[in-house]
């Protein structure tokens, strides 16, 4: 980033003299994400397909455009009543403007939730209210122009579906909805980002957004297990797509790619093995993320489709999901009126403890977090949280599991009993006022760094202030997306930083039988009070 | 000079010029005292239910509660029935607490940069206000029941008694006039004082403070300036309430400048962003319980979808997953 963070910060965008409606988005490179390819939205099946870039004059919108937006919004008003309310009621207050992470990162007027969402109601009141058809400007009404299906773009991809405004909206306005039809609209017209549609189309091919095919996704499972065998002397031979087992395992297929999503999921299959589980993992259902709530309802059930088809098919009795934030907003929110009902699924039980899950009575699936924590509170892990006494610890709660779940104090139990240095950071930026790290709703890719930086300014400014006042120097988390977002943002913002997830920290802690003396961590590094330490003494 | 703000302005001044000269001319007195007024009403009463039942008509698809609290988990999690309800009960309190306390408003925070730190103080003027804005107008409303009643009820009188109970001399002032006024001065300023604030407001955001405020202003004009004939007042309005109505004589014209833009206040609610009173009940972030894990919620249009299913998949790679040893249906 050739900005220092100390440019960064100083955050200096004037009012533009023009009206807002006449202030075109600025598309420059950097300043938007890239298009998806043609030939993966025919994949998809998605109308309009076609290869061209939003820095382009000309965006090649279909010949009926303004028509195919006009009944995609009447439809869509018709079909959520959330969208009609929230065009109706907003007073603009301005209660809910810096509360957004990118207003805040980026003093941009436009990245205030309630203008973001104005962006949608000024063609709202054109085309469906009669004192916006009279009125026009001067009634908030405008009509629809390229220009402002450029500006949809730009802002609807500004937006993480983080849910942070709704919380402070006095109506309960959720900017993220709105974001979420603006993103369906446009896609009506073939406009999508490379970096949602990408993993959408794998995730129907492989199982995984990632693209993992089924051999190579138990050759990575496989690996782990060899580095927990030199780590605890324990050989784990976990099964895949096994018929039968008692539990199926989904997780987002990132903990399978990359670092330090890797160590969480090898936390998972230590955990396992120690108590026994029977339970087996899916190649094809091998993505709990699904990046479909980024682009359109109808994605986000197809997807979300393979976990209660798979579990069906190997006669499982529930499903048992790991550490994500969009993936159990989907769960919690969409998956069982989606793709339910699971009669063919039982009512969670752990099946070491006795507990029965009433929370997932009808879903059928259980959170990690919850899972763990009762095993902890039933004494059934013998933890030795000094292994992780070099790590100070802090907990990010990740928008979804906080907003659109409330997922809060179970984690923070496992992460007390994992870890002896636990700090919170301040009270405005955790729990259901946590801030975004910057990255969520598909917006986590390369060429939109500095939007993502600046997006992530309050939750890195949070750590800061933890890392300077008590040393903290590990922000724990249990999403997928935070644990590939949070370390660039944490190297620019608060080096020194690391990330990791709660189950990895879990893994540290867990005295496993039969296992031998540690002397390393789950990343292959020395032990607190081993050799490595020692030598420095 | 701000088109929004000098376009409500000018409005809110010409309505009341017209309503001033059709009061002063005794031909016009009757479309001003009573013609509009019943059409007023009817278009308020007609327009806020037709708003509704457009609501009401779409449905909820997907149950999208914005959880504030600790979910319903494991026993012995302490589970915050209020911010995240799993229940009906959970539910009409949060709604409660929001409609009658302003619950969201109440987190409300400010952030500010300073030097490499943002901070987040609580900000509470906007939900005073606001609060001060919403009571005061509604025991302006109620007291003016007292036109319409014959006998004025009790709870009429009693609240009138309130609300003068800080003041002593004649005419007694009543709070909550002066505190809407003082109100809607507040939220007028805040919102040109805000220049982001003032950035994406509308006409639609100063016109209604205009009017309530011109509202409230003539109102006090009359009580404690003009010392308008109420008895006239009340002979007029009872006319209207019992469907039998005249035109008193002694009616001044700012009487007729009040009622129209109260009548305007009316025909403009179902229509703007006033609706939000009833809005708000509408909520699906707010009016639903966090419980579509433990009862599924139903949608009405849940469109059957073609998905990649295990079949399709195995038939893709059933040779590279027999090789890496992994269960397959068919072996070839
Ligand atoms: C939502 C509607 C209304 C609002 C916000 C409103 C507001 C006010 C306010 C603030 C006052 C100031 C004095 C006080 O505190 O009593 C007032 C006085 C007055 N209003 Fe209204 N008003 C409304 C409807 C009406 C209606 C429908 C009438 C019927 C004709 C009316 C007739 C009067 C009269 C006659 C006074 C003077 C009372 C006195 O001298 O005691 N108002 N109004
Ligand atoms: S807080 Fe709610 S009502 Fe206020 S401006 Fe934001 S969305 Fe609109
Ligand atoms: S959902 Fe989050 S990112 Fe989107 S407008 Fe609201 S606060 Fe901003």
């Amino acid at each position: 980033m050739d900005i220092k963070p100390e440019e960064m910060i100083k955050i200096h965008n004037p009012i533009p003299k023009k009206s807002w409606m006449d202030t075109p988005p600025d598309l420059s490179e950097g300043k938007f994400c890239y298009p998806a390819k043609a030939k993966t939205m025919e994949y998809l099946g998605i109308p309009n397909a076609r290869d061209w870039s939003p820095a382009d004059e000309d965006w090649k919108l279909p010949e009926n455009w303004q028509q195919i937006i006009h009944e995609g919004f009447k439809d869509r008003l018709d079909k959520y009543r959330s969208l009609k309310v929230f065009m109706d009621i907003c007073v603009r207050c301005g209660a809910c403007a810096d509360k957004c992470h990118f207003f805040i990162g980026s003093g941009d007027p436009k990245n205030m939730p309630f203008l973001r969402a104005e962006l949608l109601r000024s063609i709202y009141r054109n085309d469906f209210t009669a004192l916006g058809k009279l009125l026009g400007k001067i009634g908030g009404a405008r009509k629809i122009t390229p220009t402002v299906i450029k500006e949809w773009f730009s802002y609807f991809y500004q937006c993480t579906e983080c849910r942070r405004c709704s919380v402070f909206c006095p109506y309960g306005i959720d900017t993220a909805e709105v974001t979420m039809m603006g993103r369906e609209l446009l896609s009506l017209l073939g406009i999508n980002i490379n970096w949602i549609s990408d993993p959408v189309a794998n995730c129907s091919k492989t199982g995984n957004h990632l693209g993992i095919q089924p051999q190579n996704f138990k050759e990575i499972v496989e690996f782990f297990c060899e580095d927990i065998e030199e780590i605890s002397g324990i050989k784990i031979n976990p099964s895949f797509n096994r018929k039968g087992a008692e539990i199926l395992f989904v997780t987002p297929s990132g903990d399978a790619f990359a670092d330090p999503g890797t160590y969480t999921f090898m936390g998972y299959l230590m955990l396992f093995e120690h108590i026994g589980l029977d339970y087996t993992l899916s190649t094809y259902a091998s993505e709990g993320g699904n990046f479909g709530l980024f682009t359109s309802s109808d994605q986000m059930k197809k997807l979300n489709a393979k976990m209660y088809h798979e579990a069906e098919r190997l006669g499982v009795k529930y499903i048992l999901g790991g550490e994500c934030g969009h993936m159990w907003r989907v769960v919690n929110q969409y998956m069982g009126t989606m793709n339910g009902p699971a009669n063919f699924l039982e009512v969670p039980k752990n099946p070491i403890t006795g507990t029965v899950f009433e929370n997932s009575a009808s879903t059928k699936m259980v959170h990690i977090a919850e899972f763990t924590a009762d095993l902890i509170k039933h004494n059934k892990l013998k933890l030795d949280p000094s292994r992780n006494d070099h790590l100070n610890v802090t907990w990010h709660d990740s928008c979804n599991p906080a907003r659109a779940m409330g997922i809060l104090d179970e984690p923070r139990y496992v992460l007390k009993s994992v870890c002896n240095n636990f700090h919170e950071m301040p009270v405005n930026t955790i729990r259901e006022q946590t801030f975004c790290c910057g990255s969520g709703a598909g917006l986590n890719t390369e060429e939109i760094m500095e939007q993502r930086l600046r997006g992530g300014l309050p939750r890195a400014n949070a750590v800061k202030y933890v890392h300077e006042k008590y040393g903290v120097n590990s922000l724990a988390c249990m999403c997928a997306i935070d644990r590939a977002a949070l370390p660039p943002l944490m190297d620019y913002w608060v080096p020194g930083v690391d990330v990791t997830g709660l189950h990895e920290l879990v893994g540290n802690a867990l005295v496993m039988d039969g296992e031998k003396e540690r002397t390393l961590n789950l990343r292959l590094e020395d032990l607190p009070g081993a050799e490595g330490d020692s030598d420095e003494r | 000079m701000n088109v929004n703000i000098v376009l409500s302005l000018v409005a809110v001044v010409v309505l009341g010029a017209l309503a001033f000269l059709g009061g002063s001319a005794p031909a016009l007195q009757g479309v001003f005292g009573i013609l509009i007024p019943y059409i007023a009403f009817v278009m308020f009463l007609g327009g806020f239910i037709w708003r509704i039942m457009k609501w009401a008509k779409s449905p909820v698809p997907f149950r999208i509660p914005t959880t504030c609290g600790q979910q319903k988990s494991l026993s012995w999690i302490k589970h915050d029935k209020i911010e995240n309800p799993t229940t009906g009960i959970g539910v009409v309190i949060r709604m409660a607490l929001e409609i009658l306390t302003f619950r969201s408003l109440f987190r409300n925070t400010k952030a500010k940069i300073i030097g490499d730190r943002i901070s987040y103080e609580l900000e509470l003027w906007l939900w005073l206000f606001a609060l001060v804005f919403h009571y005061s107008f509604l025991a302006v409303l109620v007291r003016h029941m007292r036109f319409f009643l014959e006998p004025v009820p009790v709870c009429i009188t009693f609240l009138e008694a309130v609300d003068g109970f800080f003041q002593i001399g004649l005419p007694i002032v009543l709070m909550s006039g002066v505190l809407l006024f003082a109100a809607v001065a507040f939220l007028f300023l805040r919102r040109i004082a805000t220049p982001t604030l003032r950035y994406a407001s509308l006409a639609a955001d100063y016109f209604p403070l205009f009017l309530i405020m011109t509202i409230a202003g003539t109102g006090m004009y009359m009580r404690y300036f003009l010392r308008v004939d109420v008895v006239a007042v009340k002979e007029l309005t009872m006319g209207l309430a019992t469907l039998h109505p005249s035109i008193p004589a002694n009616i001044d014209p700012f009487l007729f400048v009040h009622l129209f833009l109260v009548c305007v206040l009316f025909v403009y609610f179902p229509f703007s962003k006033l609706m939000h009173a009833g809005g708000i009940f509408f909520s699906p972030t707010r009016n639903m319980a966090n419980n579509s894990r433990i009862k599924r919620h139903i949608n009405p249009w849940n469109p059957d979808l073609p998905f990649v299913t295990y079949e399709k998949y195995e038939n893709a790679f059933r040779e590279k997953m027999i090789e890496a040893g992994i269960p397959v249906e068919k072996e070839s």
